[in-house]
């Protein structure tokens, strides 16, 4: 490379500015509110205002009456259409309590769309959606899961699952432990909450028979196949678009009824069809999460190590089970060891619905929950036998000699191995570099002056790279242009530019020569989206082996017009020359394309076109792995707690672009702060909402957002990938709770005084003066 | 509807001759009557930000604004910012460091912070971070786009 005569902008591990960003910052995105078809309608959801009750009646006679609407629809004009199925199939055991697009005979919690109402205009829906009235027989509402479940449908009850994972003997481990140690911690009700509200626009072409979903996000192929499924239609004739997306964070792009409502009244009503959410139904209709209580119990050897572990919790589902079943309950239960080694484990999840938004994931989904939770223990194991915090993590991590490091857990149908990682070294060394020691020291003198200062870590491992496969296709036009499609999806993680550098290394050009595809299932039949921090680890790896292979044939064409062999050969700047003759007879690129045309004289036995479509299957997942650090200042007068310092490490295995790794890092902390401080859906008995605005669901400003120090190694490459990469998406985000609440119980000298998020200065107010302070 | 008022909208320098629903927000009328989609909504009661544009070289909200108060005014969005192919410094700013990853709340910040800096050039380093505390935004952590308006006033300065 050192030899091209053009720097070559792009390969892995360079901190390149991103492609997606010149639209951005000009105001030329294309979000789905940008995106207009000729003769559309708006489409506005009428939401039930109880959190539970039957439907009696629904009058939308004085909506219908209003000039420019065009429809008013409930449950029972739309009877034909299934509830909203699973998004990895169709699941018997969970499939009674699956939600309508709009509700049937109950409504389950406020926000339930119960009428939808079409338009001539977004003004006029929205008018006349305040004329439809509901009448409702209200039912008792069930507010908090660790009450007794009540009755679902006279068919069930509302515990729709108990999931259980572990391995050893609980009872046995228990009965001989030195010490039992056991805390009961919550984890509040919050969400991913992006900037841009949701929004989906249908239209069918019935001159084609094609269905299309404008609006589409996260994993738009997963989303085509459901939909195929409700809708009785073939693959070829229905077609999701994913354009730019204002955020995702595991909540936007889920199928939601919108969705289904838009793309059935498009082909029913025979126009466009145009939703877009305002913020208020956001936060009352897009997917919740996170809320779990746990009860948790450590039994605990004289020396520190944690020998056995029991974790029974209650998960809050809201209203209904939607597209995700009980991945959440799969994640938590098999992710909570983290990155101890905890030889006997068992954790029982009660899976309860409740009359709430319904839940489902959130960035580190089942990860974020449970490392609050382990790392809470941690420290109340540190308290009960008297030790250090990182002394008593160190007795129980997980080696070097030990990995890959299996446990009889299933984390989404993989059976987890933890990848090779040095877990304690990684630990030094971020201690070292922080200089925890003397922080120790300083921290004391200032609290012995009075100051309420404190800190605190919390070790995580993450997943990433979920499989089982993924496959790209790229394509040379005789112009030397590039393009990768792709079956991920981009809600503003940097695919594309990832995915560009991924592929320059192996074509031999500049990254900004290549334009990348995602979210658009007319173009590739197969994709996994972007959720699970799958989008680096296995699209990226798919595109990696569709390169070498185009690289190949490129180079074979090559070496035969130039009359050598393709070794001899290599790719500078888009220009095919010799390796050791820069300068000598060369080839671009396009001249190559263009003697693989179909037509072409010189095309010999080849496949035409100088393209390729490669596969990569993954046996595991990857788990990176890494820890937090948080130094905070608690104020006892107003209970508000100011971050002074925050610490993450972190091992990537090997970065593709550091400068967008730091940022997933930075942006996860930020909605970490969030989750651990501030966030929080609250509900009164009567299961109204109290959060609808965000005056009142309180997100992190730059005031409040530390700006972390970081420390990001490559030191152990994933196994599983060939490029070793390890995803990246959801560190920020895990440890940071935590490592929040251990600082702070450090800071006010309470040990244990933080079981609950977020610790808003009202919940650290009353810890202080139950405590005296 | 009979009851629209004909207003004229400077967006960008170009007029625009509007009927407007007296309901309609600025934001809406920039959006929908004017075609400039680059002003988002995230929020439509006045705390994100993401709406924001300038009129008459002042920051503002323009989803709590109605489009008939903003007759006559001289409205600046995103698309207006950069010098037809050269970007402003607060655009190269932005991309340099990485200040926008999803770029939804990137036009409402890149109009605060051109607004403030050119109303203060000089302006303190807290009292930047003051200003950019009035948006949110949920991808970045907000790092990387103080640091990039830090760099854009370094260098608006610098050649001014
Ligand atoms: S959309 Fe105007 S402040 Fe949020
Ligand atoms: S970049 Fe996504 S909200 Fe700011």
């Amino acid at each position: 490379m050192a030899t091209a005569t053009n720097r070559m902008l792009g390969h892995l591990g360079d901190s390149v500015e991103r492609l997606e960003d010149p639209p951005l910052v000009t105001g030329k995105g294309r979000f789905v509110g940008d995106i207009n078809f000729p003769d559309q309608l708006h489409m506005r959801i009428v939401r039930s205002d109880h959190a539970h009750g039957k439907i009696k009646s629904v009058d939308t006679s004085a909506a219908e009456a209003v000039p420019g609407v065009v429809a008013v629809w409930t449950t029972t004009d739309i009877d034909d259409v299934p509830p909203i199925d699973f998004r990895e199939g169709s699941d018997p055991t969970l499939a009674l309590f699956r939600q309508y697009a709009l509700a049937r005979e109950l409504v389950r919690y406020v926000g339930d769309p119960v009428a939808a109402v079409f338009a001539e205009d977004p003004y006029t829906a929205e008018d006349a959606a305040e004329l439809v009235t509901i009448n409702i027989e209200p039912l008792p509402v069930l507010i908090n899961a660790d009450d007794d479940p009540q009755d679902f449908k006279g068919k069930a009850t509302t515990e729709a699952a108990v999931v259980e994972q572990g391995y050893g003997d609980i009872d046995e481990t228990f009965a001989s432990a030195y010490k039992v140690v056991e805390v009961d911690v919550k984890v509040s009700r919050h969400t991913g909450v992006p900037m841009e509200c949701r929004g989906a626009i249908g239209r069918y072409d019935e001159a084609r028979d094609v269905l299309e979903m404008y609006g589409a996000a996260k994993v738009p192929h997963r989303n085509r196949d459901t939909l195929c499924r409700m809708l009785n239609r073939p693959a070829s004739g229905m077609h999701l678009f994913e354009g730019h997306t204002g955020g995702g964070f595991g909540i936007r792009g889920e199928l939601y009824p919108e969705d289904v409502l838009v793309c059935v009244a498009a082909m029913r009503l025979r126009r466009p069809v145009k939703w877009i959410e305002d913020r208020q139904e956001h936060l009352m209709a897009a997917n919740h999460s996170r809320q779990q209580r746990h009860i948790i119990r450590a039994a605990v050897a004289e020396d520190g190590e944690v020998v056995g572990l029991d974790d029974e919790l209650y998960l809050d589902q809201g209203g209904y089970i939607r597209t995700h079943g009980t991945r959440v309950a799969n994640m938590t239960t098999g992710t909570l060891p983290g990155p101890y080694r905890f030889p006997v484990y068992r954790s029982i999840c009660h899976f309860r619905l409740t009359n709430k938004t319904p839940a489902a994931t959130y960035r580190s989904p089942g990860r974020c929950e449970s490392t609050f939770v382990r790392e809470r223990l941690m420290d109340a194991v540190a308290v009960a036998m008297d030790m250090d915090p990182i002394a008593v993590r160190r007795r129980n991590l997980i080696s070097l000699e030990e990995m890959p490091y299996g446990r009889a857990l299933d984390v989404l149908g993989d059976s987890v191995e933890h990848d090779p990682g040095d877990y304690a070294g990684l630990l030094d060394q971020g201690l070292a570099q922080i200089g925890w020691d003397d922080l120790q020291k300083q921290l004391a003198e200032r609290r012995a002056n009075g100051e309420m200062v404190g800190a605190g870590i919390s070790m995580f491992f993450e997943k990433s790279g979920l499989g089982p496969s993924d496959g790209a296709k790229i394509f040379i036009d005789n112009s030397g242009f590039i393009e990768v499609v792709t079956g991920g999806a981009s809600i503003g993680q940097g695919f594309e530019t990832a995915m560009a550098q991924i592929a320059a290394e192996d074509l031999g050009t500049d990254y900004r020569r290549i334009r990348v595809v995602h979210g658009q299932t007319n173009r590739i039949d197969y994709g996994v989206g972007a959720h699970a921090s799958r989008a680096t680890v296995l699209t990226g790896t798919a595109v990696s082996l569709t390169a070498q292979a185009v690289r190949a044939k490129a180079l074979d064409m090559a070496a035969e017009l130039l009359q050598t062999t393709a070794d001899t050969l290599t790719i500078t700047d888009g220009v095919v020359h010799s390796k050791d003759n820069p300068t000598g007879p060369s080839l671009t690129l396009g001249e190559i394309a263009e003697a693989l045309m179909p037509t072409s004289k010189l095309l010999g036995g080849r496949e035409p076109y100088l393209k390729g479509e490669e596969w990569f299957h993954i046996d595991h997942q990857t788990y990176p792995y890494g820890h937090h650090i948080a130094v905070v200042k608690v104020d006892p007068d107003t209970g508000g707690v100011e971050i002074e310092k925050y610490f993450i490490a972190y091992d990537i295995g090997r970065s593709i672009n550091p400068m967008m790794i730091e940022g997933q890092l930075v942006g996860g902390l930020a909605q970490g702060v969030g989750g651990a401080l501030f966030e929080e859906f609250t509900y009164s008995e009567a299961g109204d909402p109290q959060a609808v605005t965000f005056a009142d669901y309180l997100m992190p400003t730059l005031k409040e957002t530390p700006d972390p120090e970081i420390l990001l190694t490559e030191d152990f490459p994933s196994i599983r990938t060939p490029l070793g990469i390890k995803g990246a998406g959801e560190a920020g985000i895990t440890g940071a709770a935590g490592a929040i609440a251990s600082a702070i119980d450090n800071a006010i000298g309470i040990p244990g005084a933080v079981t609950e998020t977020p610790v808003s200065p009202q919940r650290l107010k009353k810890i202080l003066s139950e405590h005296g302070k | 509807m009979s009851d629209k008022k004909d207003i004229t909208l400077t967006v960008n320098g170009r007029d625009h001759n509007v009927a407007v629903d007296p309901r309609w927000t600025l934001a809406d009328v920039i959006r929908d009557h004017c075609g400039q989609t680059g002003t988002h909504l995230g929020c439509e009661h006045g705390i994100c930000g993401a709406c924001t544009v300038l009129v008459d070289d002042t920051p503002v909200r323009s989803c709590l604004m109605f489009g008939v108060q903003a007759d006559g005014k001289k409205i600046r969005t995103v698309e207006g910012l950069a010098n037809g192919d050269e970007y402003h410094p607060l655009q190269k700013a932005f991309m340099e460091n990485h200040a926008l990853q999803c770029g939804y709340c990137t036009p409402g910040f890149l109009m605060l912070a051109t607004g403030i800096l050119e109303a203060q050039p000089d302006i303190s380093d807290d009292d930047l971070n003051e200003v950019l505390s009035s948006n949110l935004c949920r991808c970045t952590g907000y790092a990387n786009i103080i640091k990039a308006v830090r760099a854009a006033r370094d260098e608006m300065k610098a050649a001014s």
